[in-house]
């Protein structure tokens, strides 16, 4: 039988704001236990929790930029349940009335074609702290100084056929929060956590299959190997016979399978009710319309005008617009070239395989912007060739300074001098007699091979170093005279 | 010195005057209350040391020309508001050992206009009950006859005013705790407007109702605490920024031409006949004073209670999630688990009738009941409120009971939660509307205080203290001392 799957994402993202969405006490990562925390944060007695504009903002600005619709009346509900990091035994969160409905994200699917996935709402709501296991023999340590961090809740309709939609769904998620500067989306340090609902059914059935709910999958890459492994899982079981069972999931990325959680965990009852601490968050029209007047160039609108201003085709400029960074450091790259195609080849080349290697993103890559637009000119200038560029781009990724230093340091600069190319060439000429014999005797088409030979000789003899499209030329002028 | 009949205003008075100093009444009263305490058990914490400070404190402001309006005025606290580096329980085990690293805003507002804390006053526990039983510290008992109530929540401090044991105390009133037990004891209770005082510090009961009031022996008194406790919080959002007037300014307008409403929904059958005639009494002195009454209704009024039995608890169930045994408060000992700790701590740490609400209020949100009861509740509050705005077209106030009877015996009504529960049928309604409310002494039933409720439209707290000023100023009920039957 053939099978598609229905996957949904709920993907919480941590906004940047300086200080929690209830208090006054710093958002930082990384602190000590426990030192970010306020008498609110702790839900000391008699304390009240006080709305972050500034979370406010940052969440319309994510519903304006996924065309949304803002409602000018959101509410604050309790989310009751005891857990020893949840200090005041409920969290405010956002349920009947949230901040942002009904908006939508565009991918781009492997065919070139665009989809639509649609936003089912986006709410604002607290952090939790975090538990501690380790190093305390038998007891717990709780850490609160992630309570009252705030996060943005992202629900999108079912709308996703495959673990590839999925992740390609949430990098167009990443590149719009970290255009819009309202999170760091450093998945690794928790900034961007996704739940991933998924289900299963025959091709071509309406009805939904029951799903089940993989539960903090926190990279794109377990993303893909979760979903893709629940899809497997599910379909066996069905195969075999068996019934999906609505339950959450954990994804254990050193196995590489997912798990059903204690059961417990799903039975609770949150008794939700309007936070009576909180007033109704009341905005108008002027306020979004300040705000839409801030928002920056979103991905799809940089990808278009990459494709038109530069002339890049869609996968290339979607690529490029693909993180906010990206497009600066590929701007700017061609800015200084003066070449916008060798900038993008370079960028998407060997700078994305360098990143790779490793593992660090364009923020933190050794070689600036400039610098590679430098050493692009000095590819358009023919100073160095294409393929002794990317030697001296390794040297300048290794801090071995400017492409000009390199090249100058290590005696790179082209052989452009038409009597030092002449030199080498009648060298290669009279080494390898029978060659020239061979090609003095041929017609047109075959010297066309076989030139290939004297020029790779010359190159080697050069040490990469001469002018390819001189050595051919020189080459042709005493070979056919 | 004998303070017991000293009003807030003349301590003031001697204070500036310098009859006595800030330290010498602090003495003084710190004597009466060792003296006469062990009898009401109104007081849960003292700590001379502590208040003495802050007295000898004022009278070196005032010494070197700093004057405060309320320097080394000495203020009982209800054992609800967080007071820095002095014990504060709410009258539960649960915070048995809890001393808040900071103030709320209303007593920090009062240090700042010099007041000084006198202790940390008995109240039902977590401000759930009517008769001061439930506290953890044993009941606080009516000093007109110690054989009964004083009323609750705010019990301690109602018994502590009417005894002489401070001039003025500070309440909270969710469903009536300010304005019950103040008609019980026979002073002036007031509730403001939801949202006139901060919330800040105040250990919660039910959010959306709680709301912190001064308790005194004159409606002026009530005026001059209410002056320095009100106004915008920004670590409150329900606290309002409507503009704070001087509470003291009206206080001699004349009330002729007033219009006052009688709703006959609160003159039926629940009310005691004593307590109707004080009240007919009262209303025929005000009527000498130019007042003209109406008859009104407030035709949801036999809604309030059961609507308030699920707000405040369902609040509450919320409210109380945060004892748990985890950061501060009372853990149980040995906890086997983490679901040990919790319903070990929780069990030991809150008394029956906190319980019984966390469980009704737990109820009454959970899936399935919520739309049957909370959102009805809801929707049940929204029409009392309208209930009140419509009567408030066509009257200034409203005059009525506080209670449906005179103080009750201790251990009368603790069997009977519902019965209790009646005892706020008059006070409800007014909470559930987020309306000022002022309760004070009209007249003995039996040698017990009766109370009469004054209600207004929100933050006319004014008009509300002008009433019962003018009021006091023809009668001499709020003069009355327990001990002084037939005076």
């Amino acid at each position: 039988m053939q099978w598609e799957a229905v996957i949904g994402l709920e993907v919480h993202v941590q906004l940047a704001t300086q200080s929690k969405i209830f208090s006054g006490a710093p958002t930082t990562f990384g602190a000590e236990p426990n030192t970010q925390a306020c008498a609110i944060d702790l839900g000391m007695p008699g304390m009240l929790p006080v709305f972050n504009g500034k979370a406010l903002e940052m969440a319309v600005r994510f519903g304006l930029a996924i065309g949304a619709h803002i409602n000018k009346v959101s509410v604050f509900d309790r989310k009751n349940y005891f857990y020893p990091d949840l200090p005041k035994g409920y969290q405010i969160s956002q349920l009947d009335h949230p901040i942002v409905e009904t908006g939508h994200i565009d991918i781009l699917l492997d065919n070139g074609e665009t989809k639509r996935i649609g936003v089912t709402r986006a709410h604002l709501e607290e952090d939790a702290g975090k538990s501690l296991h380790e190093d305390f023999h038998g007891m717990t340590g709780i850490d609160l100084n992630r309570a009252g961090t705030p996060l943005l809740e992202i629900v999108s309709e079912p709308d996703l056929r495959s673990a590839k939609e999925a992740v390609a769904y949430l990098r167009k998620l990443h590149a719009i929060i970290t255009y819009l500067g309202i999170s760091d989306g450093d998945m690794s340090q928790g900034s961007m956590r996704c739940d991933c609902n998924v289900s299963v059914r025959p091709k071509g059935q309406t009805e939904l299959g029951t799903r089940t709910e993989i539960k903090n999958v926190n990279s794109f890459r377990f993303v893909e190997k979760a979903i893709n492994h629940e899809i497997e899982r599910q379909i066996e079981l069905i195969e075999d016979g068996g019934k999906v069972v609505q339950e959450t999931r954990l994804y254990d990325s050193e196995r590489d399978e997912t798990r059903s959680m204690r059961s417990k965990e799903f039975a609770n009852d949150y008794r939700y009710f309007p936070d009576p601490d909180l007033l109704p968050v009341e905005i108008d029209d002027a306020y979004i319309e300040r705000i839409r007047e801030t928002l920056p160039e979103l991905p799809e609108a940089k990808q278009a005008r990459f494709q038109s201003q530069y002339g890049l085709n869609a996968t290339d400029a979607s690529i490029l617009a693909g993180s906010r960074e990206q497009a600066d450091y590929f701007e700017m790259a061609a800015e200084v070239a003066g070449d916008a195609r060798l900038a993008a080849n370079w960028v998407m080349g060997e700078v994305a395989k360098f990143l790779n290697q490793h593992d660090l993103d364009i923020g933190r890559c050794p070689v600036s912007a400039e610098a590679l637009g430098q050493l692009i000119q000095r590819i358009r200038d023919n100073t160095i060739s294409g393929k002794i560029a990317k030697d001296v781009f390794e040297a300048m990724w290794a801090g071995e300074g400017s492409a000009d230093e390199i090249i100058d340091k290590r005696g790179l600069k082209q052989v452009t001098d038409t009597g030092a190319i002449e030199a080498i060439v009648d060298e290669v000429i009279a080494n390898n007699a029978p060659q020239v014999e061979q090609y003095r005797a041929s017609d047109d088409a075959k010297r066309g091979k076989l030139i290939g030979f004297f020029v790779g000789q010359v190159m080697k003899a050069s040490k990469g170093k001469a002018n390819p499209q001189l050595v051919n030329q020189v080459l042709r002028q005493k070979l056919d005279s | 010195m004998d303070v017991r009949k000293l009003t807030l205003k003349q301590a003031i008075d001697g204070l500036s005057a310098g009859t006595f100093s800030a330290e010498e009444l602090a003495r003084s009263w710190l004597t009466t209350i060792r003296e006469s305490d062990s009898a009401l058990n109104s007081f849960v914490t003292l700590d001379e040391e502590y208040t003495l400070a802050q007295a000898r404190e004022a009278d070196r402001k005032r010494t070197s020309g700093e004057v405060l309006p309320l320097a080394g005025v000495p203020v009982a606290y209800k054992d609800i508001f967080c007071t820095q580096g002095l014990k504060t329980t709410a009258c539960s085990k649960i915070l048995g050992n809890f001393v808040p690293p900071y103030e709320s805003t209303v007593t920090q507002k009062l240090k700042e206009a010099g007041a000084i804390c006198l202790g940390k006053t008995n109240m039902d526990e977590f401000a759930m009950g009517s008769s001061n039983e439930s506290s953890f510290f044993g009941p606080a008992r009516n000093p007109w006859d110690t054989d009964r109530v004083p009323g609750g929540s705010s019990g301690g401090s109602a018994a502590a005013v009417a005894a002489g044991l401070a001039p003025a105390a500070l309440g909270t009133d969710t469903g009536g705790s300010i304005r019950q037990p103040a008609a019980f004891c026979g002073i002036t209770g007031m509730k403001p407007t939801y949202g006139r005082v901060s919330r800040r510090g105040i250990i919660a009961f039910a959010s959306s109702l709680d709301q912190a009031g001064p308790m005194t022996r004159t409606a002026e008194d009530a005026a001059i605490l209410l002056n320095h406790m009100c106004g915008r919080d920004p670590w409150d959002s329900t606290s309002s920024s409507e503009a704070v007037p001087d509470f003291t300014a009206e206080l001699a307008n004349s009330l002729k031409g007033k219009v006052l409403g009688l709703p006959k929904e609160y003159f039926a059958g629940e009310l005691d006949s004593g307590i109707a005639d004080a009240l007919d009494a009262a209303r025929k002195v005000l009527e000498q004073m130019g007042v003209t009454f109406r008859e009104i209704s407030l035709p949801h009024t036999h809604l309030a209670v059961p609507a308030y039995y699920v707000i405040a608890p369902a609040e509450a169930s919320a409210n109380l999630a945060r004892y748990d045994g985890v950061r501060f408060g009372y853990r149980c000992e040995n906890p086997q688990n983490l679901d040990d700790l919790y319903t070990r701590s929780r069990a030991e740490g809150f008394g029956e009738e906190v319980k019984r609400r966390i469980l009704v209020g737990t109820y009454a949100l959970s899936a399935g009941y919520y739309d049957a009861y909370y959102r009805k509740a809801q929707q049940i509050r929204r029409l009392i409120r309208d209930d009140f705005l419509k009567a408030f077209e066509e009257v200034d106030a409203i005059f009525c009971p506080t209670t449906p009877d005179v103080a009750f015996r201790l251990g009368e009504k603790t069997d009977d939660p519902v019965k209790m529960y009646q005892e706020d049928l008059f006070t409800i309604p007014v909470s559930l509307a987020g309306l000022p409310a002022l309760s004070m002494p009209c007249g003995l039933v039996n040698g017990l205080p009766a109370g009469v409720q004054l209600v207004a439209p929100h933050f006319e707290e004014s008009r509300l203290l002008n009433i019962a000023h003018q009021f006091q100023t023809e009668t001499d009920w709020h003069t009355l001392q327990p001990g002084q039957k037939g005076a």
